[in-house]
């Protein structure tokens, strides 16, 4: 995914009305373009060739079903360490070598590693923690999710 | 949560979006060799159970101008932080928002929410329209900005074949 903003004018109003309303749900139906596009303006043909060039210029970064991770079975936990800055790029490389290391992170903090264990079952969680801890000596501190909130995120396109 | 493997087959083809053609449920049908029906039915049972989420298009936040974001966290009273919470994660600019454990006396904050804003400016504005919301509820926060991604792999799932 492109970390870039798009350069000014590559969208026009009707991609951003698309990018709008396709962020709340799109049909899941035998034509759902047909039926995504009448209340758009569109025909079926036309958001579809919209779709896929928002697709190629970047735009999108999916379309399509959101699966939920954990209710397919995996298991996650956001970890955190204080690692000394000297030893840093040491223990990235430790770190990142795991398998189970899924995303991480530097931040600016005292606890400035933050990183994602994914795991298929959640005993293998703890065991990726002890096992990062003892290849950097480092206290690994774990932030397993005991709520999650319904989230309204929506980017205004 | 069971999948039985046709679901499995049916999340692996959808892995990477649905395809852009005028019936796409059908089409990913035929690649599975089932019928467009039992596709969109599938799709509706996994939703009904919150395996998918929803089926929409994600807006790649970053090109349309969201580039900053930093990750908010919040002291908050046990006796509120549900409710608060719900609320703070329906707000427009936050994309998650979760309860977590403290760990007591480093780290007091048991509320963290990901701010997303134009510029660093427009995320700090954002975490001073969290605090107001959350108000005398809420004793400390912080908010941790990202220097560097060090590793991003997709989620990988497996038993799928």
């Amino acid at each position: 995914m492109s970390r870039a903003a798009l350069a000014p004018g590559m969208i026009d109003e009707t991609d951003r009305k698309i990018l709008n309303a396709l962020q709340e749900g799109f049909p899941l139906s035998p034509r759902p373009f047909a039926a995504a596009a009448a209340p758009l303006g569109l025909t079926e043909d036309g958001l579809i060739t919209r779709i896929a060039r928002l697709r190629e210029i970047g735009a999108i970064t999916r379309f399509g079903p959101f699966y939920d991770a954990e209710a397919m079975g995996g298991a996650f936990c956001l970890c955190a360490m204080e690692v000394p800055e000297g030893r840093f790029d040491a223990v990235v490389t430790l770190v990142n070598d795991m398998p189970e290391v899924a995303h991480n992170y530097e931040r600016a903090h005292r606890l400035n590693m933050w990183f994602v264990l994914a795991c298929e079952k959640p005993e293998g969680i703890e065991a990726a923690a002890r096992r990062i801890e003892g290849a950097t000596k480092l206290q690994v501190r774990c932030f397993p999710k005991e709520r999650e909130y319904f989230i309204g995120f929506r980017i205004r396109a | 949560m069971t999948l039985d493997s046709i679901d499995r087959r049916l999340i692996a083809a959808t892995a990477t979006g649905l395809p852009l053609v005028v019936d796409p449920y059908a089409e990913i049908g035929r690649r599975l060799d089932l019928p467009e029906s039992e596709v969109i039915d599938r799709l509706s049972a996994l939703q009904a159970r919150g395996i998918v989420r929803r089926i929409a298009i994600a807006p790649n936040h970053y090109a349309l101008g969201m580039t900053a974001n930093g990750m908010s966290v919040w002291d908050v009273d046990d006796d509120v932080v549900d409710d608060l919470g719900a609320i703070v994660g329906a707000l427009p600019f936050v994309s998650h928002c979760y309860r977590r454990p403290r760990h007591r006396p480093d780290w007091c904050y048991n509320l963290f929410a990901m701010l997303h804003g134009g510029s660093r400016d427009e995320v700090e504005a954002k975490r001073r329209e969290v605090a107001a919301l959350l108000g005398d509820a809420c004793r400390a926060n912080e908010i941790l900005y990202s220097t560097r991604i060090l590793k991003k792999t997709g989620m990988r799932l497996t038993g799928v074949g």
